[in-house]
């Protein structure tokens, strides 16, 4: 009896510990409030430089979306450039044949064509996985570039749309010069969707993305909708892809086919797991510090650059699987440790 | 002859040509994905070590065309084996991810350091004279190099069907593709069977770099740009299939073919397309076990 008994508080225990657990690890907790508050004292410390500041924004907004199916639901594309592109253009094309140039509005429009795109491409492909969905995905958004290529009267082919002018944010604040309500604008955008995603991730959705990430043989036998789950969420991904894509035309007033290129989607998977994958900031740290090492080191020589971004992520597969982020989790715990006895 | 015929004929010609380049090089990396399920992009840079390697052999040491693919092809494949012992190895059991990002990053180190040897420019190479002009074949001039590359094309696929089907060692990575552990278990080597067939591969790689060289130039974005249509293939024809590689091969050189001279301007379309509606049909290629 008694032995059954200390079992059972045993047990209990434990269950109110993870119960806890789950409900508060949603939470905010401070350090989270650094990653903004290091985006706005940029915005006071480099007032000259926030036309790349708005740029790496974007990259983090990108990497956040592959962070979603690729971290948190487990899903390896090779052609998540496909949705950033089609963001890109959709917002190019109504400025350029449609003369609609709202900025607000055209972000919502981007999401909902790159969403759609998502969908459809998903819904067939999330069947796979494997080499298969490498290639399917990779196939995918080649094919999009060829289609953008073979009508070039109206996507401006290799050209790409240049000079495209945006309608003042809100009817009053006019793009300047230097970047800055540019930066300031994208912030917001990436506040907002962020804030979603990270809804998303702490819902018994994203815990069910998560389940099928490690173990998906697990989730079909307890009867979770294993595809519908996966096309939601990369309809999802591709969405913010395409906000992603909007404010890189926006930004930068002009968009080429490059956009679809296979380094495109290379690039940001390596800033993903540059940061970390799964874990929310790590598309914040690994899209930060790729950008601002590229833009050190491709102005000194760009092949030394490409040789040194193949040999972190050489590295990192070898030694560091868990990212910038892991790194410095596992280098707190050593010191913890050792400071205990 | 009508001219309809004739273009059919050119077709089949230049995609067979085509396919026999796909297959050579991507022959390898088939067996190599069969036998260890290794995701392995850097594929591609050893196709274009060979290329780089045949170019200074012929460029600056002046040896002839045929001995520099042989040297190349040699040299490229035995450079393979401390890559796979030391590096691959550690991965085979890790998961898609880190095995694409392992390889892609060392796709670019190879781009940087062959565009830091040999600049950014494409690179040709001198070809002997039996290998320049046209080839009378009766009713039409053909290309010699093309001709060339479908009669080596088909003496490769000769000895590898022989090699795969024949021979002891053959025996023995079938065995290996189908089952891996039933293959251990029974006293085959699999460690040993895998650094050889890679070596043999990336050799076969190097060999389709060097001939590449004359069809499409060689630069540095080569080990990326043409990775794809690689992994394609391989995808298509079904991992650790000769039998599918070269259908897949012959497909995808054909039909590329085909649309680049019929519709010139879908040109890239078609293989990707071709790749879709198989893949979408038949998930693990023509004769991948699903």
């Amino acid at each position: 009896m008694a032995a059954s008994d200390t079992r059972s508080a045993a047990r209990i225990e434990a269950r109110e510990r993870a119960a806890e657990y789950l409900v508060s690890r949603h939470r905010f907790r401070w350090p989270e409030a650094l990653p903004w508050l290091i985006a706005i004292a940029a915005f006071f410390i480099f007032p000259d430089r926030m036309t790349f500041g708005g740029q790496v924004l974007i990259m983090v907004l990108f990497a956040l979306s592959l962070d979603l199916i690729l971290g948190y639901a487990g899903i390896v594309t090779l052609g998540h450039a496909a949705f950033f592109g089609i963001g890109a253009y959709t917002a190019g094309l109504l400025i350029a044949r449609l003369g609609y140039s709202e900025p607000i509005s055209t972000l919502f429009a981007a999401a909902a064509v790159a969403a759609l795109i998502g969908f459809i491409s998903g819904w067939f492909l999330l069947r796979y996985r494997g080499l298969t969905l490498l290639m399917l995905t990779l196939a995918t958004a080649i094919m999009l570039q060829e289609t953008g290529n073979l009508r070039s009267d109206i996507s401006g082919g290799y050209d790409g749309l240049p000079g495209l002018t945006i309608s003042p944010l809100f009817g009053k604040f006019d793009y300047d010069l230097y970047g800055h309500v540019n930066y300031l604008y994208v912030l917001g955008v990436l506040a907002v969707v962020f804030y979603l995603v990270r809804r998303i991730v702490y819902s018994p959705f994203g815990q069910a993305l998560t389940g099928i990430r490690e173990n998906v043989r697990r989730m079909h036998a307890i009867g979770s909708p294993v595809h519908r789950r996966l096309v939601t969420v990369y309809t999802i991904a591709a969405a913010i892809a395409g906000v992603a894509g909007a404010l890189f035309t926006q930004t930068n007033a002009y968009v080429t086919l490059t956009v679809f290129d296979f380094d495109n989607s290379a690039k940001v998977m390596v800033m993903l797991i540059l940061g970390g994958t799964g874990r929310l900031y790590g598309a914040f740290a690994g899209a930060v510090v790729y950008m601002v090492l590229e833009d050190y080191f491709s102005k000194l020589s760009p092949t030394f650059w490409q040789f040194g971004i193949g040999l972190l992520l050489v590295l990192a597969v070898l030694f560091a699987r868990r990212g910038l982020l892991g790194l410095f989790e596992d280098a707190g715990r050593y010191f913890s440790m050792r400071k205990k006895p | 002859m009508p001219h309809f015929a004739i273009i059919a004929v050119s077709i089949l010609f230049d995609g067979l040509a085509y396919a026999m380049f796909l297959f050579i090089t991507s022959v390898g990396l088939s067996v190599t994905m069969g036998l260890m399920n290794f995701v392995n992009l850097a594929h591609g840079a050893f196709a274009m070590a060979g290329g780089y390697i045949v170019v200074t052999l012929t460029r600056t040491l002046g040896i002839d065309f045929v001995p520099s693919l042989i040297i190349a092809s040699v040299s490229v494949g035995l450079i393979s084996i401390p890559f796979e012992r030391y590096l691959y190895r550690r991965l085979y059991k890790a998961t898609d991810l880190e095995q694409v990002l392992l390889t892609i990053g060392l796709a670019f180190m190879s781009i940087a350091t062959f565009t830091y040897f040999y600049g950014p420019i494409p690179k040709s190479v001198p070809l002997p004279e039996w290998l320049q002009g046209d080839i009378n074949l009766g009713f039409r001039n053909f290309p010699s190099y093309r001709a060339f590359l479908i009669v080596l094309g088909a003496f490769l696929i000769a000895v590898l069907w022989y090699g795969f089907e024949r021979t002891n060692i053959g025996a023995k990575i079938r065995a290996a593709v189908d089952n891996r552990r039933m293959a251990e278990s029974v006293g085959i080597n699999v460690d040993l069977l895998f650094t050889l067939t890679f070596a043999v591969g990336s050799g076969l790689a190097a060999l389709g770099g060097g001939l590449a060289i004359q069809l499409f130039g060689l630069s540095p974005s080569f080990a990326v740009i043409y990775l794809v249509l690689f992994l394609i293939v391989v995808a298509v024809g079904g991992l650790g299939s000769l039998k599918g590689t070269l259908l897949a091969a012959f497909v995808l050189g054909v039909f590329d073919t085909a649309g680049k001279y019929l519709l010139a301007d879908a040109g890239g379309f078609f293989i990707y397309a071709v790749t879709v509606a198989v893949l979408l049909v038949k998930p693990a290629g023509f004769y991948g076990r699903e």
